[in-house]
């Protein structure tokens, strides 16, 4: 009985309490710099498309919303020749961005997409590519790895030693 | 005053306060719960009551194929007719009233025990189980509650004795009954929060358990009857309480009677939806039990009490 | 008045031959219950607005609640074999002629009393009481102890003897 009114009491005391509610449209919330939200494909210092179309994302992917084609121009660099996001599917779990061997694909602080038309939930290769480099400014693959896709001469890297000759004897 | 131009502003008033409470109650329920509520359409999301009134008119009326159809659409029907009629006897004021009669609570009573035919017959017409076990709760639990309504009543008749809600307003002219019936009030708010089916007591309707209870199969403006008819319900029986141990209509003169009344109106509906804000639902057999086991021995007990007092002071 | 007066026992005379004539034994208490408000009506009508207030209240209200739960609960369905053999003429004819013969005696009765909605001043509630608890307090009594034995019967009838043990455990 006295615990009845007690809760009554309780309750009305929250009309002196403020109100809770983010007005959203107006007052927008603040979203971390690492805040999982829309994912976007990023280029690398040279402007040319980071991404290598390796499908780690795809395999990463637990509910399956990433879809590509791998494609070679004449330096044998690798491409994707499309490279599909099912938004309607995809749940913002982050796990492609940890695959990606390249800081290709990233996830950024947005979620503002929704759409009236579900098919519009699925974005294309240009919807998904930006012009910026995204998280990483400055990183790109190639100068770190080891082979030669015309971006540098082999033994040019970053982190690279120069090729052995294998001809010469001195060590 | 001219008798139709009494009818169609009390008329008004009631249907007005009613709509308007499905704003004021998600408002109120919000600022209890640390939230803003409606706030979209219009000022203060004041016109919500408005869009809700249009999506409710525009939207498919339907009435299911497996129903006994003309026992599905009178059913709403009977609760507006049963709770609007009661308003007749309420006196808004000294010279503001439909008419006066000399049985005025019967007539309240008599209404609100046949307003559980439109819980019932609702309830079974839909053919469907969930809104028929929501119209058994409803009955049983209506039926209960109007014995101890009633009888909770019967000190304030003792007091002013008289029916009438206008001589019952001014035999409280030196104090109002709510000090010498407070546990009749106690009673009488209880069973009439049960009787509007209102949370805590809102058993026949439990979402959680029967999805919309008794209106499970009503869609359209014949569930906007059983939504205004809730808030109708909640208006009456504030009013009521008000008339019948708030002194009604009186006050300090610097303002006017009416606005006493209301004053002492929304006061109790907003105590209504503070109960919704801050209490559980009671289990089907503790309503019962608290209502036979606590209640109506209660106010059996303010009867014998109050008329023993009222034949000493004689 | 008077037409108030004959258009509720019109309604009333109606409502009850609909009950009883109706299969849907929800759609004939419901013109039970549309027959004891008219019937509610003519009790106004005749100065006793306590009597009608009581008459909603009770019958039309808590009885007639009970009768319509009992039948939905039950889920009478078209027994329509039985009532065939109801309509043998046999079966009505002395009832029918029992009911004309008591019609024609109320109309004689009525005709002697003259206008039935002569205002003869309300019967108030206080007069009510004060008859029940003089004149008639005998029968109040007995209705009162009638009642205890209806009260006392539920009660025995829905009290049921708890279990101590499990079910398993019982001597056989």
């Amino acid at each position: 009985m006295f615990s009845i009114l007690r809760t009554i009491w309780l309750t009305f005391l929250h009309i002196f309490h403020r109100s809770e509610t983010v007005e959203y449209p107006e007052v927008k919330p603040y979203l971390a710099p690492r805040y999982r939200g829309r994912i976007v494909l990023t280029r690398d210092d040279e402007k040319k498309e980071r991404c290598v179309a390796c499908y780690l994302c795809a395999a990463a992917c637990p509910v399956d919303c990433i879809a590509l084609q791998a494609a070679e121009d004449d330096n044998g660099r690798r491409y994707p020749e499309f490279f599909r996001i099912n938004f309607s599917r995809c749940i913002f779990c982050g796990f492609c961005e940890d695959a990606c061997p390249t800081y290709a694909i990233q996830l950024i602080p947005d979620f503002e997409m929704a759409e009236y038309d579900r098919q519009n939930l699925v974005y294309e290769k240009e919807n998904l590519l930006i012009s910026g480099e995204g998280k990483y400014p400055g990183y790109n693959f190639y100068k770190n790895a080891g082979v030669d896709m015309g971006v540098k001469r082999k033994g040019d890297g970053l982190t690279e030693e120069k090729p052995v000759d294998v001809n010469d004897l001195m060590p | 005053m001219n008798y139709l131009l009494i009818i169609g502003i009390t008329l008004f008033v009631v249907l007005s306060i009613a709509a308007g409470l499905i704003w004021i109650e998600r408002r109120l329920l919000s600022v209890w719960q640390d939230r803003l509520g409606p706030n979209r359409v219009g000022p203060f999301g004041l016109f919500q009551v408005i869009a809700d009134t249009i999506k409710l008119f525009f939207k498919e009326d339907w009435v299911p194929p497996f129903s006994d159809k003309p026992v599905f659409i009178l059913a709403p029907g009977i609760l507006m007719v049963t709770i609007l009629l009661t308003f007749a006897v309420i006196p808004f004021a000294p010279d503001f009233y439909v008419f006066d009669s000399n049985i005025g609570i019967l007539f309240f009573l008599g209404n609100s025990s046949l307003g559980v035919y439109s819980i019932v017959l609702g309830g079974w017409a839909s053919n469907n189980k969930y809104s028929f076990i929501g119209a058994m709760r409803a009955s049983a639990q209506m039926l209960t509650y109007e014995v101890f309504m009633g009888l909770s009543l019967m000190g304030v008749v003792m007091m002013a004795d008289s029916f009438s809600f206008r001589a019952i307003v001014e035999a409280q002219k030196d104090c109002w009954f709510i000090i010498p019936q407070f546990f009749g009030f106690v009673v009488f708010f209880i069973a009439g929060v049960a009787e509007t089916h209102r949370l805590p007591f809102d058993i026949p309707e439990a979402e959680g358990e029967l999805i919309a209870g008794y209106h499970s199969e009503y869609s359209g403006m014949k569930f906007g009857m059983f939504f205004v008819g809730e808030y109708l319900g909640v208006t009456l029986i504030s009013a009521i309480i008000a008339t019948l141990f708030f002194g009604g209509w009186l006050g300090p003169s610097f303002l006017p009677p009416a606005f006493w009344f209301f004053l002492k109106t929304f006061f109790f509906i907003f105590v209504f939806i503070l109960l919704r804000a801050s209490l559980p639902r009671p289990r089907y057999d503790q309503l019962m039990s608290l209502g036979w086991k606590l209640l109506l021995p209660l106010a059996l007990l303010n009867i014998l009490i109050t008329g023993a007092v009222l034949l000493f002071l004689k | 008045m008077d037409v108030f007066f004959y258009i509720a026992v019109a309604i009333a005379i109606f409502s009850t031959i609909m009950a009883i004539s109706r299969r849907n034994a929800i759609h004939a208490l419901l013109y039970l219950i549309l027959s004891l408000l008219a019937v509610s009506v003519v009790f106004y009508l005749l100065s006793a607005p306590f009597i009608a207030a009581l008459e909603v209240i009770i019958y039309a209200g808590a009885i007639m609640v009970l009768f319509i739960f009992v039948v939905m609960m039950l889920n009478i369905g078209l027994e329509k074999s039985m009532e065939k053999k109801w309509l043998n003429p046999r079966m009505w004819i002395i009832p029918s002629l029992l009911a004309g013969i008591l019609l024609v005696v109320l109309f004689l009765a009525l005709s002697n009393v003259g206008s039935l909605t002569e205002n003869k001043g309300d019967i108030l509630p206080k007069q009510v009481g004060i008859s029940l608890f003089s004149t008639y307090l005998l029968g109040v009594e007995i209705a009162g102890i009638l009642l205890m034995a209806g009260v006392i019967g539920a009660y025995h009838l829905s009290s049921q003897n708890k279990k101590v043990t499990h079910r398993f455990l019982e001597k056989k």
